[in-house]
């Protein structure tokens, strides 16, 4: 075995040992399990549902409404007055009481009446309501099937088809947002997790002088490649059990839950992207984390550091929100090329929209090209930094150092 | 063939000069002492035999043979600061680094087993490095440093932090090593240490070589011209001394520049005085570091 292989193996065989790696990997699926579990427990001892009828007034000044007082789970109770009606709502025998005034056919109007602080009218009274006067004033006119066409809200099918105009095999919608969603989250704490332990490591190195003996038995470049690598490969085997668990819990998901979770699809070429966009993101951040471990004289001041680049990470899922209201906002190309948020900016979009393939091939290159250019600098840095102790380097002398090499 | 022979090497960090021009040998059986004050480019020249770091201009060698990764294998350092991975025991420590100097993990077990024992570690063996205490944890740290056998050892302040037990356990093992043939290097402030150990010098300040040789050679170069006495009876005038210093238990005679130590103790025996000690005053290493640095305790 080479030194480099050396290295690699003691380092992979480090991180999977920890307790936080250990737990961050099963989280998913445990937690997964757990609420597919609970809800089949609770859904097997809970009874038959109650449907609770809400009783509410109404007083018919305009005549005529006397028919389909049966609206769902609501039952309308006339009165004769408004003052019958007011003494039944504050006696509690309805929960709101309504007025149809005699002019209502001409002027559309109702006056609703309730003891309840509210910001707007509950959908299901306004639809019970609406379907009340409905049915009353067309009853006896058209045939009784149009009028239960006219109340039913309406029920829209959209399919999507692809340029050909065959059936695209993706129909969007939130099924399809989940569990890139979450992927997105869980990517971006691993690749936060693997720079974490990168810069640990060799603060740690650093501050017992380890780094010594380590550079007097093997290369810059073994000792980089060898850690860098190990790390990686220990993220992945993380990623990868959280990738092949997905498609397994959704399978169980829909079949104990249906309704919904049947609808959740993921996206094509989900896990491929995935795979290669975590490869891609862990290169880039491993190398700034080199760079960052071997400026800082500590740890703990390492750690400190780490944050002004993985914060970055997070910020396609800060946004995300907007990601849903606007999808075709000039944010998005931005922030899949540009290479820090690009690994976790394509999981979101996947979910929400899909990535064109040019802005795919661009980020791909672009955060290649980076992971070069980054390394070049990190390996230059490494080298002169690595074994200095004690005050971290200022900014300016950093550069100046990078400048004349 | 030297174990390792510097030329001419040269260092700077921004715009210091760390080693100037340095250039050394040293033989393979031979212990050898690199000496300086703080901040003299000791460090910075062991790493650069090390090949930890390169230097500017200048070349190491190593049994004739430039640095690299072959060469990397027949060399063992102690770093002054010492630290080991906290979390990993004693054993996997040793083997994991052991196996970064090419040695197999069976052959490292067995090697680790012989020097636990002899260091009377044995009992730690499977403990944490960090339930040990730092003198153990130094121990544990030296055995790493020879336990693939090299050719070269690079002790950079060995003793710092050892109890009088462990001192003399290091020091035995090094004359054992030196006695196997090896190149042995110890760089330290402890002056004491080194008269007892080296067999020759090299004091660096500012990076440049001070002085360089043999350590009974430079001492008689720095001998004063003077005698250390103790006697019975009347000393009265001597003729070529030119001072007498009393000192607690005896007396220094400082000699002019013609009359030499012999001459005097001549001189001495033919006035029939009882002569309980002669001594050529010697400068201690200690001596010759102050004088050449140029400082003062």
């Amino acid at each position: 075995m080479n030194k480099t292989q050396l290295i690699f193996r003691h380092e992979f065989l480090n991180a999977i040992k920890r307790k936080g790696f250990i737990i961050m990997t099963l989280i998913v699926p445990v937690l997964g399990l757990l609420g597919i579990g609970i809800f089949s427990l609770v859904s097997a001892t809970a009874g038959p549902t109650v449907v609770e009828i809400t009783t509410i007034g109404y007083v018919d000044e305009a005549g005529g409404f006397d028919q389909y007082t049966t609206q769902g789970n609501i039952e309308l109770v006339g009165f004769d007055t408004q003052d019958e009606a007011t003494a039944a709502l504050i006696s509690g025998d309805v929960s709101e009481y309504f007025i149809i005034p005699a002019d209502y056919t001409s002027t559309g109007l109702i006056n609703r009446y309730t003891l309840a602080r509210e910001l707007e009218t509950p959908p299901s009274i306004t639809t019970a309501i609406k379907n009340f006067l409905t049915s009353n004033l067309l009853a006896g006119k058209v045939p009784s099937e149009t009028v239960e066409l006219v109340e039913k809200p309406l029920s829209l099918v959209t399919t999507r088809l692809t340029e050909t105009g065959e059936v695209a095999a993706e129909q969007g919608g939130f099924g399809n947002l989940i569990i890139p969603g979450v992927f997105s989250l869980l990517l971006a704490l691993s690749l936060q997790f693997s720079c974490v332990y990168l810069v640990q490591g060799l603060g740690d190195e650093k501050e017992s002088r380890l780094i010594e003996v380590l550079l007097s038995s093997v290369s810059t470049r073994q000792l980089l490649i060898g850690k860098v690598l190990g790390l990686g490969v220990a993220g992945l085997v993380q990623v990868s059990v959280w990738l092949a668990s997905l498609p397994l819990l959704l399978n169980l998901a829909s079949s104990t839950f249906g309704g919904f979770f049947s609808e959740i699809q993921l996206p094509a070429n989900f896990i491929v992207l995935g795979m290669v966009y975590f490869i891609l993101g862990y290169a880039l951040f491993a190398a700034l984390s080199a760079g960052i471990g071997a400026i800082s004289p500590s740890a703990r001041e390492g750690q400190q550091l780490i944050p002004m680049f993985t914060l970055l990470l997070f910020v396609p899922l800060w946004f995300s929100s907007i990601l849903f209201v606007f999808p075709d906002s000039p944010l998005w190309p931005v922030l899949t090329i540009f290479p820090v948020t690009a690994p976790i900016t394509v999981m979101l979009r996947l979910g929400v929209t899909g990535v064109p393939a040019w802005q795919l091939a661009v980020s791909i290159l672009v955060l290649a090209l980076s992971i070069v250019g980054v390394l070049l600098l990190a390996i230059r840095v490494f080298r002169t930094y690595l074994l200095m102790y004690g005050k971290r380097p200022s900014w300016g002398e950093i550069f100046r150092n990078l400048r004349s090499g | 063939m030297f174990a390792a022979e510097v030329s001419h090497i040269v260092k700077s960090f921004a715009d210091k000069v760390a080693v100037s021009d340095l250039s050394f040998a040293v033989s393979q059986g031979e212990m050898f002492g690199l000496i300086g004050p703080n901040g003299a480019g000791k460090t910075t020249t062991i790493r650069m035999m090390m090949d930890i770091i390169k230097p500017d201009s200048g070349e190491v060698t190593i049994f004739g043979e430039k640095l690299g990764e072959a060469t990397k294998n027949r060399l063992g350092y102690l770093p002054e600061e010492r630290g080991l991975y906290k979390k990993l025991s004693v054993l996997e420590s040793i083997v994991y680094l052991a196996s970064l100097k090419g040695v197999d993990k069976q052959l490292a077990v067995e090697k680790a087993d012989q020097l636990l024992e002899k260091t009377g570690m044995l009992a730690t063996k499977s403990k944490k490095i960090e339930a040990l205490s730092r003198g153990m944890g130094q121990i544990i740290q030296f055995i790493v440093t020879i336990i693939h056998d090299p050719q070269l050892v690079i002790l950079d302040e060995p003793f710092a932090g050892l109890d009088p037990v462990n001192t003399e356990l290091l020091k035995e093992i090094f004359l054992e090593l030196r006695n196997q043939g090896k190149a042995v290097i110890l760089s330290t402030h402890q002056m004491n240490q080194v008269e007892e150990l080296c067999d020759r010098i090299l004091m660096i300040n500012n990076g440049k070589n001070v002085l360089y040789g043999d350590l009974g050679e430079i001492k008689a170069r720095y001998r004063g011209n003077s005698v250390l006495l103790d006697f019975e009876g009347e000393l009265g005038e001597i003729p070529g001394v030119t001072a007498k210093r009393q000192h607690k238990g005896y007396l220094e005679l400082i000699l002019d520049g013609e009359t030499t130590p012999q001459q005097l103790l001549e001189r001495l025996v033919g006035r029939g005085i009882a002569i309980n000690r002669f001594e050529v005053a010697t400068p201690s290493l200690n001596e010759i570091f102050l004088k050449e640095v140029g400082r003062k305790p």
